[in-house]
């Protein structure tokens, strides 16, 4: 790819994005909205541009791939896997357990409608799934959430790096909208950083004492001390790497808080509100963990009021409310069932609130 | 008679620890490990070697085995074994599977990874029952055999019949080297009274080695090895292998299912 503008799904831009990021090993299982990602991996297998890419395979089930993808990461090898909503649920266990055995992997989630199959349209209703540990015990996922294209093809490098840095699974929370759109994207120059695995990676006990990577600790106190190693990890994770957007916040009134395709449409309706003279911003969490909560409870202290903006029903929403504390106001809009917000309903919201506030 | 050589090296194994194991009295998982250590040493793979402990008896092997090892979900050890091959396809990778983990909760993965030909080795120790949560109804319980959630026996009209995984697997072109043995000593007839015959586990030793040679040829290999849990069958150490070398193998009846390389006429 180069430097070359090229014209891709959002969907491929994160399969370029990993190859560009030194995949190694991807481990597919179909399912729609997310399938653009193998097919274009399965496509690229060979290309000699991408000569760290060594391993594809299309496993038998999401649960196959994901404890493919932990057997591989033991090996420190930067390995991944993508689904949508249904897989993702199925997904937890594996992630459970690459989260405690601290391995480094990346997965990806195009978030489509739920409960149940739900439908292909978007949502955003992964959010506590993936942000809360959506599996078993006490653990956190890195997770990005990518709002254009560009991130998409961007937010890989940013993944694996995080993966890495911190061994600790990171997904790419995306939704059916932005997997599906199309846009012109930019891939930089870009060489991956590398990471000395030879500490913990299971590649043979040559010369050196066995490398074990378990989950299980019988001994309570053994286990309270390693949680508590993984503790302090997620700790520093959310001292250093919090990232996040803000646009037009510094001297607005009312700031829309919301992520991914949710913050494009309300960009929209900020740009719109603004042209009419409305002191409207919009704060926009790349990282949905760590949350930026302090960066939220600065706003707060600034008297600003909130709108959270999401294709759920409130599930962020949960974690502003306790960012900004008791005494703000934050109010909601959420479309869910695959229907988006439209740019005028948001502005109609914000007008709303405004005359309420008045 | 024919008599087959067999060599068995005695004292310490650089590829077993010092560590003394949680395994029940009478329980076949310690002579396995002893077997397990003998045939790396012997093929010199220890330092490339990897296992993936299974959800089961076999859980804490990372204390017992000296090589690297990945602990894995219930039932995904070949799942998390193909995905570390596949990165990594100069390491020998092998597991001990349960026949809950492997031919239950986890019969997909063996499947596939079977299916794929996949370069690793499994070792399936069928003790038709699980024993480390207790001794439930294992897909391998014999028709009838009580257990506690089948405590008026196994009733195949309502659970179907045993799982014959050697079986399953021989019908899988990709299986190249699928074996059942059995690790119960065998009472012989003697006009001195009880006598025991350890042919089983020389038998047993010689698959364990010859699954190791198949992944080095790049096949998929499967031992299943017939055991006693005598704590849970509530039975006394010689009764529960009596009920294996009478019982279980007309059920499970040893042999070879499949050899592609032909690495037992060697």
């Amino acid at each position: 790819m180069g430097k070359n503008r090229v014209y891709l799904k959002g969907n491929e831009a994160i399969a370029y994005g990993a190859l560009e990021a030194g995949l190694n090993a991807y481990f597919a299982y179909p399912i729609t909205p997310s399938s653009e990602i193998p097919e274009t991996l399965a496509k690229e297998f060979g290309n000699k541009k991408y000569p760290e890419y060594k391993f594809f395979l299309q496993a038998a089930s999401e649960l196959e791939a994901i404890n493919m993808v932990i057997g591989a990461a033991s090996g420190g090898t930067r390995a991944m896997t993508a689904t949508s909503s249904p897989g993702f649920s199925l997904k937890q266990e594996g992630l459970s357990y690459a989260a405690c055995m601290e391995l480094p992997l990346l997965i990806v989630d195009i978030c489509r409608a739920g409960p149940g199959l739900g439908n292909l349209g978007p949502e955003q209703s992964d959010y506590f799934q993936g942000t809360k540990g959506g599996g078993h015990g006490n653990y956190r996922l890195i997770v990005l959430a990518p709002a254009t294209v560009q991130e998409m093809a961007l937010l890989p490098r940013v993944g694996f790096d995080l993966a890495f840095k911190y061994r600790n699974p990171t997904l790419i929370l995306g939704d059916a909208f932005t997997g599906q759109l199309k846009e012109d994207v930019e891939f930089p120059e870009f060489t991956p950083q590398h990471y000395d695995v030879s500490a913990w990676a299971t590649t043979g006990a040559k010369g050196r004492s066995p490398h074990i990577l378990n989950s299980l600790e019988l001994d309570f106190q053994k286990h309270f001390k390693h949680l508590g190693k993984i503790y302090e990890k997620y700790q520093q994770a959310q001292e250093k790497e919090v990232r996040f957007e803000e646009y037009h916040t510094e001297d607005a009134e009312t700031v829309i808080i919301a992520f991914g395709i949710a913050s494009r449409i309300a960009k929209g309706a900020v740009n719109k509100l603004r042209s009419k003279g409305m002191k409207i911003g919009l704060f926009r969490p790349i990282t949905l963990w760590p949350f930026p909560a302090p960066q939220l409870k600065a706003l707060a202290s600034q008297g600003k009021r909130f709108l959270v903006v999401e294709l759920n029903m409130g599930q962020m929403l949960e974690d502003v409310k306790l960012a900004v504390g008791d005494g703000v106001t934050v109010d909601f809009f959420g479309k869910w069932g695959g229907v988006v917000p439209t740019e005028a309903e948001i502005e109609g919201k914000v007008r709303r609130l405004e005359v309420i506030a008045i | 008679m024919t008599q087959v050589a067999y060599t068995v090296k005695l004292g310490k194994l650089d590829s077993i620890t010092e560590a003394p194991t949680h395994y029940c009295a009478g329980c076949e998982h310690g002579i396995l490990t002893r077997l397990i250590g003998a045939a790396i040493d012997d093929l010199g793979i220890r330092e490339k070697t990897v296992m993936i402990d299974s959800v089961g008896c076999s859980v804490l092997a990372f204390n017992y085995f000296n090589c690297d090892h990945i602990v894995a979900a219930h039932g995904r050890a070949p799942a998390v074994a193909a995905g570390l091959k596949r990165v990594h396809p100069e390491l020998m990778i092998f597991s001990v599977q349960g026949d809950g983990d492997a031919a239950s909760i986890g019969l997909l993965e063996l499947i596939y990874a079977a299916k794929r030909s996949t370069p690793i080795t499994i070792f399936l120790v069928n003790n038709a029952i699980y024993g480390m949560t207790g001794g439930q109804m294992a897909p391998t319980t014999l028709e009838g055999q009580v257990t506690t959630t089948t405590p008026f026996g196994r009733d195949v009209h309502m659970t179907g019949t045993e799982l014959d995984a050697s079986k399953l697997l021989s019908g899988i072109d990709g299986a190249a080297y699928v074996k059942r043995v059995s690790l119960a000593i065998q009472e012989i007839s003697s006009h001195r009274g009880s006598v025991y015959t350890i042919k089983n586990l020389l038998d047993a030793k010689k698959a364990v080695e010859n699954a190791f040679k198949v992944q080095a040829l790049g096949g998929f290999a499967f031992v299943e090895l017939l055991s006693t849990c005598s704590i849970n069958w509530k039975m006394s150490v010689l009764e529960a292998k009596r009920f294996v070398n009478e019982k279980v193998v007309k059920k499970f009846p040893l042999g070879l299912y499949r050899d592609t390389y032909g690495v037992e006429k060697q």
